[in-house]
């Protein structure tokens, strides 16, 4: 036993100069860079860091940055209260944004930089948030079976015509959740109810748990038609620019096709708001906006910013132009739905 | 005061220690949340009550006699292959389930490998094998019954050929000597294994996602995210906990009241087979080891291959180093706990509080990472503000919280081996060490440790393999700078880029291959003993 606890006690020593070791490579980059900004991001490393590499580059100033669940990030937030070290926190999904406002955790963002390049209808009403680059979440269909002309809502595709060709992913997906409250807001509820049922009348398969899976489902025949967002589709077709797949952009004659944002606010915590504001106006700039495209194949938030070549190939369109926070508040309420037409 | 009131006051801080996050969550039902309640009773409660109950039974049943049957063949029959696929068969107990359950939909599903070559030769339709409970429950039965096979065969490892010798000529057949004989000896361990892996079952939540098959972890998550409400979710943990606390129950039950004080070995396998039987044998086992660990393994070495390039970077070295320390050091928390309640246990009765308290921190196996880390979270600033208000206790916690919840976690894998070491202390032994003179120190260095090694390591390996895959704790408290192999897998996999997330799986793998070996080498002893 005594051999245990000398063990023991071992391990908490390595433990303790481990973290001390992970604590001064924190000094040490702090010297270089002063005015260090804290990014806790729901998106992940591999997507951010890059962005946070060359802001650093060009500006000197550093990023820490910390990933985490979306959720759990604002809870962690709320209980770290003022002493959060955190100067931003970055999410995907307009409901994510809304509801890190609605817990109080941001502060306005005042830059007439970002409120001029950034449409109204992607950013906060009150200045809270703002959206960063766009995704559209649009039909997907096999080049090989499928007419285009047959294509047009994404309310037709649970019309007849579609029964057993449609594939899509599952309704706990949170792209998903802002598409079904995004049509609460146009159509109301009862007939977005009715679509959703529409729609898995049609499924070919249960719901597939990722995007990804989708696009393969088609590809291998299961199904003919499905809804995913434009990026997993862009990444496939650079690994395989020969797939049988297109794009349509749904809801043209409509409403427009519907969009999401990964974006971001500055936290009332916040240590550094100005060093925090720079990396905001930074990210909407066309670096970056260009790094968006290229590393993920996402759309600028800024429309006036060139599109990456790939993503520029699937062609314009209309955008849904709702404002992303009412898709926000409408998300609950897409949720009892999905929960009532038994979508998967 | 008497040293051992020092020991039992340890003990209570700590059991209570341990068990404050679950207090914690059984708090949630302080504030109701009546309105979503009503919509889950009327939408996905029965659904995801019923998907629950069919995989802990499903795969229950799949673990037991997968992992009774397997170590029953390895110890007791000699057939062609047996030395390399006995540890062969530990392997699997590196992969994390996620991992398998993407690599067997990528591998098995509609639009996987194997359909699309089937019909690109034959003409024929497709099958979705995420229809249904059978898909699931295999990938979940092939990724845990490791726990099983682990145990039951350290069990039937310690049966005594003269007891099978005389069984055979009282007229048992091999069957009879296996259920009269072997079975009721490794019924505890048997148990503590199921026990585990149903644990395990509870708490998933990739797994069942990749397959979209709705259980009570996944509404957990699914109700945090879309209500919103915490107190929902963590309400919805408390059942968890109410079906673990059942299987503990059954467990127990099926511990039977016997105490096996045997540290038999055997020493030669009864059972030479011979021709189409040992090679029917062979083949099994060898399928077994081929689904649920060669093609898993191999189809990550492919996709690695292609993408080690694009995905390698320095960080690597931070990641693995992290997963290293934080393993090593949850492993010894948890083992030395362990140790130390067994050690009380040994010189005194435990009282009933302490052993309610240790039943309840056992629970904290059954509960998803995620609840536990966010209690834990909570838990750690309310007594941060009670204690020291305004000083930030949180945020200086540093890696200690993410350590707590570690602990909370895996018990319950460390307890098992090591209360099973610690039965085959006799109390013999101990008078008779006693009565020769030994002091307690040599007691414990020339007595107890040798005996308790084997389980002790077993335990720390266990713990540490499982700390290494865990992810949603790790994800929420892990301080700056801390994080993982783990967490790298998560994110890349999360966002479908499987490829990529190959490497650092693989690398997960042979972390734990590498402790496996180091395990069975210290353990090599205890094996086969020769007389």
């Amino acid at each position: 036993m005594k051999k245990g606890l000398f063990a023991l006690a071992i391990s908490i020593g390595l433990i303790g100069c481990a973290e001390q070791d992970n604590n001064s490579t924190t000094t040490q980059v702090k010297q270089p860079f002063p005015n260090e900004v804290v990014v806790y991001s729901a998106r992940a490393e591999h997507l951010i860091k890059p962005l946070f590499d060359e802001f650093t580059k060009q500006t000197g100033i550093g990023v820490k940055f910390q990933t985490g669940n979306a959720n759990a990030l604002v809870e962690r937030l709320k209980a770290e209260g003022d002493q959060s070290p955190a100067d931003i926190l970055m999410t995907v999904d307009a409901g994510n944004l809304w509801y890190a406002a609605s817990q109080g955790l941001f502060q306005p963002l005042n830059s007439a930089r970002i409120a001029s390049q950034i449409p109204a209808h992607l950013r906060d009403p009150n200045n809270l948030w703002t959206g960063l680059s766009v995704r559209a979440r649009t039909i997907v269909y096999s080049s090989e079976r499928v007419d285009p002309q047959q294509l047009s809502s994404y309310e037709d595709l649970g019309s007849a015509k579609w029964q057993g060709r449609l594939c899509l992913r599952t309704s706990g997906s949170v792209y998903n959740k802002s598409l079904v409250a995004a049509m609460i807001a146009h159509n109301g509820e009862q007939q977005t109810e009715q679509t959703l049922k529409n729609w898995v009348g049609n499924l070919a398969s249960k719901p597939q748990a990722k995007d990804s899976q989708v696009l393969d489902a088609i590809l291998a025949g299961q199904c003919d038609v499905g809804i995913v967002n434009t990026y997993y589709f862009g990444r496939m077709q650079a690994d395989k620019p020969d797939m049988a797949l297109k794009l349509f952009w749904a809801n043209q004659a409509s409403t427009g096709t519907h969009i999401n944002v990964s974006g971001a606010g500055i936290l009332n915590s916040a240590k550094n708001y100005d060093g925090a504001v720079k990396l905001l106006e930074w990210l909407v700039s066309d670096d970056a906006q260009g790094i968006y495209g290229a590393l993920n194949k996402e759309y600028p938030a800024n429309p006036k910013i060139g599109v990456d070549a790939q993503v520029d190939s699937w062609g314009r369109f209309k955008q849904d132009d709702l404002n992303l926070s009412r898709v926000g508040e409408l998300q609950q309420q897409a949720t009892m739905l999905i929960n009532r037409a038994g979508y998967e | 005061m008497n040293p051992k009131h020092y020991w039992q006051i340890t003990l209570w801080a700590l059991i209570i220690l341990i068990s404050l996050p679950i207090l914690r969550i059984l708090s949630a039902w302080l504030e109701p949340s009546g309105a979503i309640w009503a919509h889950l009773y009327a939408t996905l409660l029965s659904d995801i009550l019923t998907n629950t109950l069919w995989l802990l039974l499903g795969v229950g049943l799949g673990v037991t006699l997968l992992g009774v049957g397997l170590a029953w063949f390895v110890t007791m029959c000699e057939f062609p292959g047996r030395r390399v696929l006995e540890w062969m068969l530990f392997l699997p107990f590196a992969i994390p389930a996620y991992v398998l359950g993407f690599v067997f939909i990528g591998l098995f599903d509609y639009a996987g490998v194997v359909q699309s070559a089937l019909r690109t030769w034959f003409d024929m339709g497709g099958l979705d094998i995420r229809d249904g409970r059978w898909a699931v429950m295999l990938v979940m039965t092939l990724v845990f019954y490791p726990y099983v096979y682990m145990l039951a065969r350290n069990a039937f490892y310690s049966q005594n050929n003269s007891l099978i010798e005389s069984a055979r000529l009282l007229g048992l057949t091999p069957f009879g000597v296996f259920w009269r004989v072997s079975l009721p000896l490794a019924r505890p361990a048997i148990a503590a294994g199921a026990m585990l892996s149903l644990m395990e079952v509870l708490a998933d939540f990739g797994t069942v996602s990749m397959f979209n098959y709705s259980t009570l972890t996944s509404a957990i998550f699914s109700v945090w995210e879309d209500f919103r409400s915490l107190q929902t979710a963590a309400q919805l943990s408390t059942l968890l906990l109410g079906i673990a606390v059942l299987l503990i129950f059954i467990e127990r039950w099926s511990r039977g009241r016997a105490r096996y004080d045997t540290h038999q070995r055997l020493h030669a396998r009864p059972y030479k087979l011979q021709g189409v039987r040992a090679w029917l044998v062979t083949g099994f086992v060898t399928i077994v080891v081929v689904l649920a660990f060669v093609l898993p393994v191999s189809q990550l070495v492919i996709w690695a291959i292609g993408y080690v390039a694009e995905e390698w970077t320095e960080r690597y070295i931070d990641w693995i180093s992290n997963s290293f320390i934080l393993a090593l050091g949850a492993a010894l928390l948890t083992v030395g706990l362990a140790v130390l309640v067994n050690s009380v246990r040994q010189q005194t009765r435990l009282s009933w509080p302490i052993k309610l308290g240790l039943r309840f921190a056992n629970l904290g196996y059954a509960l998803p990472g995620s609840v536990l880390a966010v209690g834990i979270m909570l838990l750690i600033i309310d007594l941060g503000e009670w204690l020291a208000p305004g000083s930030g206790i949180w945020l200086s916690s540093g890696v200690l919280a993410l350590l707590l919840a570690y602990m909370v976690r895996f018990l319950a894998v460390a307890y098992g081996p090591v209360e099973s070491s610690f039965d085959t202390i006799t109390p013999s032994m101990t008078e008779a060490a006693r009565s020769l003179g030994a002091s307690t120190s040599r007691l414990v260095s020339h007595v107890y440790f040798p005996l308790l090694k084997p389980g002790l390591v077993i335990a720390g390996f266990m713990v540490a393999v499982d700390v290494m895959k865990e992810l949603p704790a790790t994800y929420l408290l892990r301080p700056y700078g801390w994080d993982t192999l783990a967490i790298r897998v998560y994110e890349l996999s999360a966002e479908g880029l499987y490829e990529r997330a190959a490497i650092p799986s693989l690398i997960l793998l042979l972390l734990g291959l590498l402790g496996l070996y180091m395990v069975s080498h210290i353990t090599k002893r205890y094996k086969l003993r020769r007389h």
